[in-house]
């Protein structure tokens, strides 16, 4: 049983007060633990936490540098800048990507067909970087997403300086073209590098020279609230803020003279074609032209799907680099090179009378191999060879001289190997080998070297392979008499703070020394015979010019794969007049021929013979850098005010012999 | 100096005596007045700089304040014995007002906590916040102390019946607080301290058993404060963004107005709830211990107030009123710094809102006619 319990007001206000003290114990723990909890936070961590706030609050927007321009030789500015308004996306503070981005579509600010690779873009940057999405709005679409902007949380309008070039696909070709960055670009560039910059180098000089073009981008820090909007007035906030300016891209020189240029260009105009020109004595390309041609502006505004398609499915290729990606046979422009190969080595004399009918007969074998046009030649030295480009002469050459030969004699012309031009993408040809051919065909019956696979290689037809930027280069070996300069189209950088201009050094790769200088004589005077000797094959071209070209034909027999194993007349007839149709004509020159400032190689597709489509073409390039407005030869063409200076001597050239001199070529009779 | 005390004492006395026969007339406590006051004020001048320069937001706290403070001086004049006998009836009421919300509330974001009564809206869940301790102090009073085990089952009952309504709601942080202003009058009663320990293991059994029952939002605050981290976007944000908040603050704070974690939006509730993190980021620790130090002297003038009371109801409800007072402060800083999770508990007389403001300064009044009205008491 329980004690009756009574109520004792003493005993229970003492009992009130003890518990009040107790409770009031348990508060100031309560209490020494919050102030612990703040002297940890506040005190301890304070830096911590202040370095999360700034994170927060403080955005650090990059400011891109501007793009470097890129010049000609005569300062006329191929590449440069203009301010456009590009919509930007950050990734972190878009909720809903695609949904986002299909209202953008339905906005009319972007393609469907785009999205996908769009989207892939997106997610392959950092999450905090702003990426551009749409580039180069016109003032309508501004004003549209203007008006719906608040519907785009992440995505803004940001002003900025574009590429553009001015004269649309003027040597586009050399220059290249900047786009905006994909996947594959972001893999190898410093993302942190990049962030704020919308486009980068993807072709030519813009790719080759994106380091020193794109600049270092500055930053400034703005204030965002947590909806990633920029405060308008930060007031006390703002007082930290930094900024730091950008420094603009380097300018890039080239060695392309825009008024030849100009002149190629148009002279390519509705053919299929290229055209490499070079200055001999330092590797300059003057011109480099590829036809047809497309607007670099495409790219740089942000190419639609749409448009890239149209290019790419384009029969006549407008993307395909031909200066230097066609890979084609070279036709009689390699005979030069193979008379010298054949006199250095000693294979034949060059001033023994050798009766060439009109066809060549493979000793052993019961096939003819006729002139190109069956005609026939008669009693042919070396040098009436080269102006008739009898293609008997030079069957029996290749066969004297011998597959090995040939195939070790090519490569000191920098043929079946990249020429070492400072842009990336060319292609290097083929030398062919009995090593490569045993290599190459998985047909036991074709894996061996025939000897017929020898005497074609004598026109410069069957498995050799060459570009217009290697023929031009060869030519440029030709007029140099050997010395093998590195092409070039970069001549130039100046500094974007200081205005200097730091000259490239021309990089002489070679000296084809062991060619004695009477071996040159025969071969140039040939070459210039080709011009000025009515037999001359480009003579009812190029006879009525005003100073001496030193030049040669080619055309190249485009014939199936199969057909070229053969090559013979049975399967080069059955192509019929359709394939003729398709061969593409070549034309090497250099000029003066006595001090050559230029040499030229023009391709032209499927225009028949090379003299006829391909040597106007040369005669005009050369005229356009050598001559004057009063048609006399300049004394110094090329020059201008940012062509390399004169005192820039490549190191490798004080051990070179004096060039032994030429004969001036007589003028062509009327 | 001596000279200096008497010539200037008749003075002195004569003008105390005056302010001090206002407060009385009043059924004033003179500190405590002054504490909330000073209280008030401080979280006006923070809610000034928490809000934007929310002019409309900063009248309408002042119009709480004031209808606050009428009330207060109303239910100071109130006699402690009508206040006891009133008690049931209050509790009867607030029970079937709480029934009323189940059947007929507004539903505002998700949570059925309103009585829509013409132009004001009324939430009988802060009604109750005053009502329990009332009702459990309105039952001790005539039986004798410590409460026994039938009296605790009463008392169990009488807490549990508006706290499941409460909680229902769903309001976890009021049902808590009612919880807490209950059990805060049956601890002063003189609950010994083994049952105090095994009930406390109960609702630490029931909390783990009412987790399962918890809606999704309230479970997900709980595991948050587990670990913040692991959903930085999600329901982790406001403990991550307030604790950057008062750890950016440091010392001194950024200054009024300067705080970037408040005036840029990344302090969520900022203006309500997580009020305090504002003051961290902008005062200091230096602003909070100030702060602190505020409702330390409202709290301890409050318990020695409630000593003076002659009579178990009025010391077990005083009691309650200042514990429960402390209770705010201690769940809304613990939340804002880390130490407790996120529910929704107002700083009292600083944050943003509501009937709080006039909850808690009812409270007060209560107070204040307790001990005012002492000496009629006998």
């Amino acid at each position: 049983m329980s004690p009756v319990r009574i109520k004792d007001h003493w005993r229970e206000q003492r009992m009130f007060i003890r518990r009040a003290w107790f409770a009031g114990a348990l508060m100031v723990l309560a209490a020494l633990a919050v102030l612990g909890r703040l002297y940890y936070l506040q005190i301890i961590r304070q830096h911590y936490y202040e370095v999360l706030s700034l994170d927060n609050g403080v955005r650090t927007v990059p400011i891109p540098a501007a793009r470097g321009l890129i010049l000609d030789r005569n300062g006329e500015v191929i590449a440069s800048n203009r301010p456009t308004f590009d919509l930007e996306l950050t990734p972190d503070e878009v909720p809903a990507l695609e949904v986002e981005l299909e209202h953008l579509v339905r906005l009319g600010l972007l393609q469907q067909a785009d999205l996908p690779e769009l989207i892939r873009t997106i997610r392959s940057h950092r999450s905090f970087d702003t990426v551009p999405i749409r580039l180069d709005l016109s003032a309508d679409e501004v004003a549209s997403f203007a008006v719906h902007r608040y519907e785009f949380p992440g995505i803004d309008i940001n002003p900025r300086q574009a590429r553009w070039y001015p004269f649309g696909g003027l040597a586009v070709d050399a220059v290249g073209y900047v786009g905006t960055i994909s996947p594959s670009d972001l893999a190898h560039i410093n993302q942190a590098a990049y962030a704020g910059t919308a486009v980068i180098g993807k072709t030519g000089v813009e790719a080759a020279y994106e380091k020193q073009l794109h600049g270092t981008n500055g930053y400034r820090q703005i204030l965002v609230n947590a909806l990633g909007r920029p405060v308008q007035r930060p007031g006390a906030l703002g007082r930290e803020l930094r900024v730091e300016p950008p420094t603009p891209g380097d300018d890039v020189i080239l060695s392309i003279d825009a008024k030849v240029q100009r002149v190629a260009e148009s002279l390519l105009k509705g053919h299929d074609g290229a055209v490499v020109a070079l200055n001999p004595w330092n590797g300059d390309v003057i011109a480099m032209a590829s036809s047809p041609s497309f607007d670099p502006n495409l790219f740089a505004r942000g190419i639609t799907e749409k448009q890239y398609r149209s290019l790419v499915e384009d029969p006549r290729q407008p993307l395909f680099n031909r200066a230097l990606r066609a890979e084609l046979p070279s036709g009689s422009t390699i005979k030069p090179a193979l008379a010298l190969g054949a006199l250095t080595d000693g294979v034949i004399d060059a001033h023994q009378q050798v009766l060439a009918g009109y066809a060549y007969h493979l000793p052993g074998s019961a096939h003819l191999y006729h002139n190109a046009m069956h005609e026939y030649c008669g009693e042919m030295t070396m040098r009436t060879a080269i102006i008739m480009s009898c293609d008997v002469y030079f069957y029996r050459l290749a066969h004297l001289m011998g597959i090995d030969r040939i195939s070790s004699w090519l490569p000191n012309f920098d043929f079946g190997r990249p020429t070492g031009i400072d842009i990336p993408g060319e292609l290097p040809g083929l030398v062919p080998s009995k090593a490569w051919k045993a290599a190459h065909f998985r047909n036991p019956a074709q894996r061996e070297w025939f000897p017929g696979d020898t005497v074609i290689l004598g026109i410069g037809q069957g498995y050799f392979l060459t570009t217009p930027l290697q023929l031009a280069h060869y030519t440029a070996m030709l007029a140099a008499r050997g010395l093998n300069f590195k092409p070039r189209l970069v001549t130039g950088i100046r500094d974007a703070r200081t205005g200097q201009i730091h000259w490239k050094r021309p990089v002489l790769q070679g000296n084809l020394s062991q060619i004695s200088p009477a071996s040159w004589d025969v071969i140039v005077r040939a070459m210039i015979g080709v011009t000025t000797k009515p037999r001359g094959t480009a003579y009812w071209q190029l006879r009525d010019s005003t100073y001496p070209i030193a030049g040669k034909t080619g055309t190249a027999q485009l014939v199936s794969e199969q057909a070229k194993g053969a090559s013979n007349e049975e399967s080069y007839k059955a192509k019929g007049t359709l394939e003729k149709l398709r061969d593409d004509a070549w034309f090497i020159a250099f000029a003066p021929a006595d001090a050559p400032r230029i040499a030229v190689a023009v391709l032209d597709e499927h225009a028949g013979w090379g003299s006829t489509g391909a040597a106007p073409i040369a005669r005009k390039i050369m005229d356009a850098y050598l001559l004057g407005p009063d048609g006399k030869l300049l004394a110094h063409p090329g020059r201008g005010p940012y062509s390399e200076p004169s005192n820039l001597k490549p190191r490798a050239l004080a051990g070179v012999a004096p060039l032994t001199p030429l004969q001036r070529a007589t003028k062509p009779q009327p | 100096m001596i000279h200096e005390e008497i010539s200037t004492d008749s003075r002195t006395r004569r003008t105390l005596s005056g302010a001090a026969r206002v407060l009385l007339a009043l059924k004033i406590d003179g500190p405590l007045a002054v504490g909330l006051a000073l209280t008030a004020a401080y979280g006006l001048v923070v809610l000034y700089s928490a809000s934007a320069e929310n002019t409309p937001m900063l009248v309408r706290t002042l119009m709480r304040l004031v209808v606050g403070t009428v009330i207060m001086l109303a239910v100071a004049r109130i006699s402690p014995n009508l206040l006891r006998r009133a008690s049931p009836w209050l509790y009867g009421l607030g029970v079937l007002l709480l029934l009323a919300v189940a059947a007929v509330g507004h539903v505002h974001l998700g949570a059925k906590r309103w009585l829509d009564l013409g132009p004001i809206h009324f939430q009988p869940s802060e009604l109750m916040k005053l009502a329990v301790p009332m009702m459990c102090a309105w039952y001790l009073h005539e039986r004798p102390l410590p409460p026994r085990a039938r009296d605790l089952g009463m008392l169990g009952l009488i807490i549990l019946v508006p706290v499941a309504l409460v909680a229902k709601e769903p309001d976890l942080g009021t049902a808590a607080l009612i919880i807490a202003a209950g059990a805060v009058v049956v601890f002063l009663a003189g609950l010994r301290v083994r049952v105090l320990v095994t009930l406390v293991l109960l609702a630490v059994l029931g909390a783990v058993v009412g987790l399962r029952f918890m809606h999704g939002y309230q479970r997900e605050r709980l595991l948050t404060f587990l670990n913040p981290e692991a959903h930085p976007l999600g329901a982790g944000y406001h403990i991550i963004q307030s604790q950057i908040a008062v750890g950016s603050g440091g010392l001194f704070g950024k200054g009024w107005m300067a705080g970037s974690q408040a005036q840029l939006d990344f302090l969520p509730e900022r203006t309500t709830d997580f009020i305090f993190a504002v003051i961290g980021e902008e005062f200091g620790l230096v602003g909070l211990a100030l702060l602190l130090l505020l409702y330390a002297f409202v709290i301890g003038r409050s318990i020695y107030l409630s000593m003076q009371c002659p009579d178990t109801f009025s010391r077990l409800l005083g009691g309650s009123v200042a514990l429960t007072f402390f209770v705010y402060v201690f769940i809304n800083a613990g939340m804002v710094t880390g130490l407790v999770p996120v529910v929704g508990v107002p700083l009292p007389l600083v944050s943003y809102g509501g009937s709080s403001v006039v909850t808690v300064l009812t409270g007060f009044g209560i107070l204040m006619s307790l001990f005012s009205h002492r000496k009629l008491m006998g």
